[in-house]
Formats: C-alpha cells, structure tokens, sequence
C-alpha cells in the first residue's frame, strides 16, 4: 500500500518535471515565434529557466508579513494540485496522475484556488497597484469561468460522467469523435473561455506593463517571483493538458500531447497579435453576452439532440 | 516590518513625522554573503549574468536610447535583458545622463528598493564629471559620491550599439564576480548618505527605503 | 491700433523686431489693462509666454508678455519693467489660467512676487533651495556648483577650432573669415 502510494508519487513527480520544462519551452518557442514576426531574433531557448534562477539566486528580499510568503505557495499549490487530477497520457499506467472519480470539478475548484491566495498575497503587500491589479483580475476571471463552466457542464450531459479519463476515453477510435467534432457549440464556448484564461492579449489588461506595472506581482521579487514564474509556466501547460482531454481528444503519447497543445495555443496566440487589449468593462461584458448564450445553447444542445 | 531593537544598528530617520516614523522601518542594511561554495557562486554569477533586468526609469537624456535598444534593430532581449517597472524585480539601474538634485533623490529612492546583487551603468559624461552641464545649479558632477557605479560608459549619448557592448563588458565582470555596488554601497554606508544629504536639502523620506 | 494704444496707455517704443512681429514698452501698472484690452478688443487671445530679462546694469527686471493673434498672425511683445529689490507685479491668472505656471517659475527663478497667483510658493523644480534665485546674474553658478558638488580632478576641455585646425585639418591653409 505504501509503496504503491510512493510509486504514484514519484510517478506525479517524474510528470511533473516534464510538464514544468515542456511549458517553460513553449513558452521561449512562443517569443521567438513572435520575434520573428517583429523582425528581431528573440530570448535564446533556455531564457525561461535562466529567468527563474536568477530570481532564486538574489540575496535580500523584503516581506509585507505571512500572507505575503503564502500568496506564491497558495498559488504553485493551486498549479500542482490541477496537474495532480488531470490523466496526462492516456492509458499508461505511469502517467495518469491521481484521478478519481469525480475529478473534473475539483481541477475547476483548483484552478481558481490559485488566483485566490495570489490576491490575499499581493494586497498583503500594500501596495496600491497589487490591489488595482487583482480587483481586475479577479472580476475578469469571474466572467470568463460562466461560459467554462457552462461548457463543461454541456460536456458532462453529453458523456454522462465526471471524470476526465472517461470522458478521454469516450473519444478515442478516430478522429471524428472528438468533442470539438461531435459537439462543437460547447467547444467553441470553452475555447472562447480559454482566451481569457490565457492571460494573453487581448484580455491581459491585469498585468500588462504599459497599463499597470505589472498588476498583481508587483511587489513579489526574488524567491517570491521565481515561485511566480514557474507557476505560470506550470498552470499554462496544466491548461492545455486539460482542454486537450476534454475536447481535442486526449493524447496517448508524449509526442501527440505536445504538438496537440502546442497548436491549441497556437490558436489564442494568433488571435491575440492581432487584436489590442481590452478594458476591463469591456472585457467582462463580452465575456457575459456571446460566450454565454453559445454556453447555454452548448448545454440545450447536449440534452436535446446528443443524449435523445 | 523591521524594527530593530539594539541601537547601534538603527538609523535615526529625522526626515519624517511623528505619524510617519512608525510606518518606515529604521534598521540599517547589512551586507550579503556571496555562496561558500565557489561552484555554486560561479552557477548563480552565470544565471544573473545571463538574465539583466533593466528598471525602465529613464532618468535623463539616456532613456532616449533605451528604448531603440529594446527594439528590433537592436534587440537587447536576445541577451535576455528585459525591461521591468518595478525596482523589486530589476537587477540593473541604468543612469541615463545627467542626474538633477531633483531626480538623484528619486533616484535613490529607486535604488535602496532594489534586491540581491545589483548594477549600476552610468550612461554619458555627465555622471564622470559633470559633462555639458559641469557648471549647472541644479545638476550634480560626480555621480559615484552618490550611488556606487559598476560601468561607465563615456559620450553624449552614446548609441545603441555602445550600449549593447556596454551590457556584454557587464556580463563579463559579473561572471568573473568583480560587481560587488550593493556592498559597497552598505558598507560605506554612512560616506554615501552623508554625501547625499549635503545635496538633497529637502529629505522626507526614510533614510534606508526598505 | 497703435496709435490708440500709445495715447490710452501711454506705450512706447514701438519697433518691428521682422515681419509678423513687434514690441512695445509700458508701464508696469498700466500692462495688466493693456493686456487685457488687447486680449478682449483687439484679437490677442494667445498667451505664449511669460518671460523675465535681468538688466542688472540698471537694477530692473523687464517682463516680456509674449502674445499672439491668429487672426491676423501678428504677435506682440509687451515689455514692463519692475525694480530688482523688491519685485512685484501684478497677477494676470484672471485673464489666461495657464499663467501661474509661468509665474511660479519666476518666484523660483528670479524671485518676482505675483500677489494671488495660485500655488506661488510651493517648489517649481528646485527642491530645498536655500540660496538666492539662481537666475539672478549676482549668482555665480560655476562657484557654486563646485563647491557644493565638488569637481573632478583630469577634467579638460578644448576649443573646437583651434582642435579642428592643428588636429583634423593640418594641412589645409585655415580659411580666415
């Protein structure tokens, strides 16, 4: 019992690692991808993890008090505990994490989790623009997770089951049974969500640096940060993970996951260079009008006509 | 926040008010350790080396050249410096030009905010000895009286092109581990602040910016 | 206009300075009516500037009023002079907002009051100043400069030319202007 319990978690870690490296490497391919666009060469490869050293290796820092220490380990908390319930490949025993049964509602209670204790952290700070910074980013979270939410539901009417690794299941045997193919409106609500969840242009208005410097992690620095930085590399990957087993039908090999989840953020970077950002208002209005009304379609579509 | 309670390291901030005294924290810096283990130290030189966060605090006439260095004719991100608002998360301060009286406060109190192992570049003649405006009421004439500097680098202005080589000379210093500014700046502590308070008339801020 | 303007205020010396452009001296209590006159009657409704010229020779501050018509495209540079010791004059806030800017530089500068300007005594760009107004030509700036932030030893400068001439251009026979 102990030993299979201490396989799984050196299973989680081995996981882990790789899911951590794979979203800092995506993240530098990304930049240069975008640099080559502006025209200029770009951060070298291995930026990401230089970035996060160097933050580790500063000598001083400066603490507002407790909750300014828990804000970052509330927020990697939230990162790996959404990676820990999500089966990463499919059908290998070494790989699909500790998913249970009713799995997918505690990855979208985790996934909000983080931002949470960030917020509890960053105004532990003081400072005016940490809390200026989270007041948008929270309420800009609240509107993209109803179309999420909506979608999700619509994909658990449709599959009749709350965990991930069935619903994975559910679409292997062809292309043709992904969700995005056999139920498109609940895809298209959650990847209208997914721009938002991205913290990308056009909906990063929370940390942007010509808005607001920096937003939320404004007062976080050296060890602080670098738990910042690998969180956000982590919780992006974990993301991508996620919408590629629900809607893009899973991956059984590491090969197929990486170029699945790659081109689905290819998918929200190319809309975002195109478009400027959004104010906050406006950004929670779109959110609340058209990928709402296509989440609850995707939900009377679901009951309607997949399970008559 | 900080008080310390012995008195010999704490420092007496007359600049502020009574309300404000208990806001600031009055606890004199101390200098950091390098790592004991000389491969270690070498690794974490290499990695801040590799990785300069520039403050985007364009004090003078340089900042007009910083912002070319961050576009695409010269791309300052290929190696990996990036330009941060805040000073709690820059490594690199970069002076650029003349320093007024009125600026060389803020200055300072951008600096003393700033973490861990820090640079500082000293852009133009200005800083060296006071350049164009060697006999100007309002600007000072030697900069590192004032905040200790790891790089000069002479002309007025000088081009993108120094700069860069400018950056890759401070990459170099900092991977042999001969950039110590911080400490130097916390050990002589008492000489700067002296220094700075026969300029900066007006002081109402702490006299260490935690 | 000029001459209604020369026998209601009494202004004089008025001279072209190019074309689009010309000055004129008044006394200083009557410049705040004439202002006002030219800016209500007569078309003067930009202020460009507010400036101060120190004529230490004869111990007075000439204030030049830059304004401009666009009507017309003329502007009119109205001189008034004031006393070194004791420099006052009048506000003219009232007529142009934008003027307490230009007004509490000169309090900072050269030490001119404007009774009821607003924020006339808070720091312009000088902050703890403790000396007399720098712009004041009795205020040796090169002294102070280094004695307050000292000089750096190695220092030199040149004259271009004669660099130019010995250093740049030796062989050529120096075109003497």
């Amino acid at each position: 019992m102990i030993a299979e319990w201490l396989g799984k978690v050196g299973n989680f870690s081995l996981t882990l690692l790789i899911v951590l490296t794979y979203g800092l490497l995506v993240g530098a391919f990304i930049e240069r991808i975008i640099a080559k666009v502006q025209g200029r060469i770009g951060i070298p490869y291995s930026q990401p993890f230089i970035n996060i050293l160097k933050n580790f290796f500063k000598r001083t820092a400066v603490s507002h008090g407790i909750m300014f220490y828990l804000g970052p380990v509330f927020r990697i908390a939230g990162g790996i505990g959404t990676l820990a319930f999500i089966p990463v490949i499919y059908g290998s025993e070494t790989f699909s994490n500790f998913s249970t049964a009713g799995d997918l509602f505690l990855v979208i209670y985790f996934m909000f989790f983080g931002q949470l204790g960030m917020a509890l952290g960053a105004g532990e700070s003081g400072h005016p623009y940490s809390a200026i910074g989270i007041a948008r980013g929270l309420s800009q979270m609240t509107a993209y997770e109803v179309p999420f939410a909506l979608a999700v539901i619509s994909i658990v009417i449709q599959y009749d089951t709350l965990s991930i690794t069935e619903i994975v299941a559910a679409q292997q045997g062809g292309w043709e049974n992904w969700t995005v193919f056999t139920n498109w409106v609940a895809t298209l609500a959650a990847m209208l969500a997914f721009l938002g969840m991205t913290g990308y242009s056009p909906f990063d208005i929370f940390l942007a640096p010509q808005e607001i410097p920096i937003g939320p992690p404004t007062e976080f620095h050296s060890a602080y940060l670098s738990l910042l930085q690998t969180n956000r590399a982590l919780f992006g990957a974990t993301k991508l993970v996620l919408f590629m087993n629900l809607f893009f039908g899973g991956a059984t090999g590491w090969g197929e996951l990486m170029i699945k989840t790659f081109l689905i953020y290819m998918v929200a970077i190319v809309i975002g260079v195109a478009f400027p950002r959004f104010r906050v208002d406006q950004a929670i209005r779109f959110f609340f009008k058209i990928p709402t009304l296509i989440g609850i379609l995707s939900i009377v579509y679901a009951q309607m006509i997949l399970t008559s | 926040m900080i008080k310390s309670l012995s008195t010999e390291d704490t420092l007496e901030n007359a600049g502020l008010t009574e309300e404000e005294q208990l806001l600031f924290s009055n606890a004199r810096p101390k200098p950091y350790e390098p790592y004991p283990i000389k491969a270690v130290e070498d690794f974490a030189n290499w990695a801040r080396a590799n990785s300069l966060w520039i403050l985007a605090f364009g004090t003078g006439c340089g900042a007009i050249e910083l912002r070319p260095l961050m576009t695409a004719r010269f791309d300052a991100n290929r190696f990996g410096v990036a330009g941060r608002p805040t000073p709690r998360q820059s490594s690199v301060f970069v002076i650029g030009g003349y320093a007024s009286v009125k600026t060389l406060k803020r200055i300072i109190r951008s600096y003393e905010q700033m973490q861990g192992p820090k640079f500082v570049i000293a852009l133009g003649i200005c800083p060296v000895n006071g350049g164009m405006y060697f006999d100007s009421y309002n600007t000072i004439n030697q900069f590192d009286q004032y905040i200790p500097v790891d790089l000069y680098i002479t002309g007025c202005m000088p081009r993108p092109e120094v700069l860069v080589a400018g950056i890759m000379e401070l990459q170099k210093m900092i991977k042999q581990g001969r950039c110590d500014g911080a400490n130097r700046y916390i050990e002589n502590f008492d000489w700067y602040k002296a220094n700075q308070k026969k300029v900066i008339k007006k002081w109402d801020m702490p006299d260490y910016n935690w | 206009m000029f001459e209604k303007l020369q026998r209601d205020f009494g202004v004089t010396g008025i001279t072209e300075l190019k074309p689009g452009m010309t000055t004129l001296k008044v006394n200083k209590d009557s410049a705040e009516r004439l202002i006002r006159q030219l800016r209500d009657r007569h078309g003067y409704t930009h202020l460009n500037f507010i400036a101060c010229i120190d004529y230490i020779e004869d111990g007075i501050f000439t204030l030049v009023y830059m304004l401009h018509n666009y009507d017309t495209k003329h502007t009119l540079s109205v001189h008034a002079d004031i006393s070194r010791d004791n420099a006052e004059m009048e506000s003219i806030h009232n007529l142009w907002a934008q003027a307490w800017t230009y007004q509490r530089e000169l309090r900072e500068m050269y030490g001119i009051r404007f009774p009821g300007s607003p924020r006339l005594d808070e720091d312009f760009c000088l902050e703890g100043w403790d000396q007399i107004p720098p712009m004041r030509r009795e205020f040796d700036t090169k002294k102070f400069s280094e004695e307050r932030f000292g000089h750096r030893e190695g220092r030199s400068s040149e004259e271009p030319r004669e660099h130019m001439k010995v250093n740049l251009y030796p062989n050529r026979g120096g075109d003497e202007q």
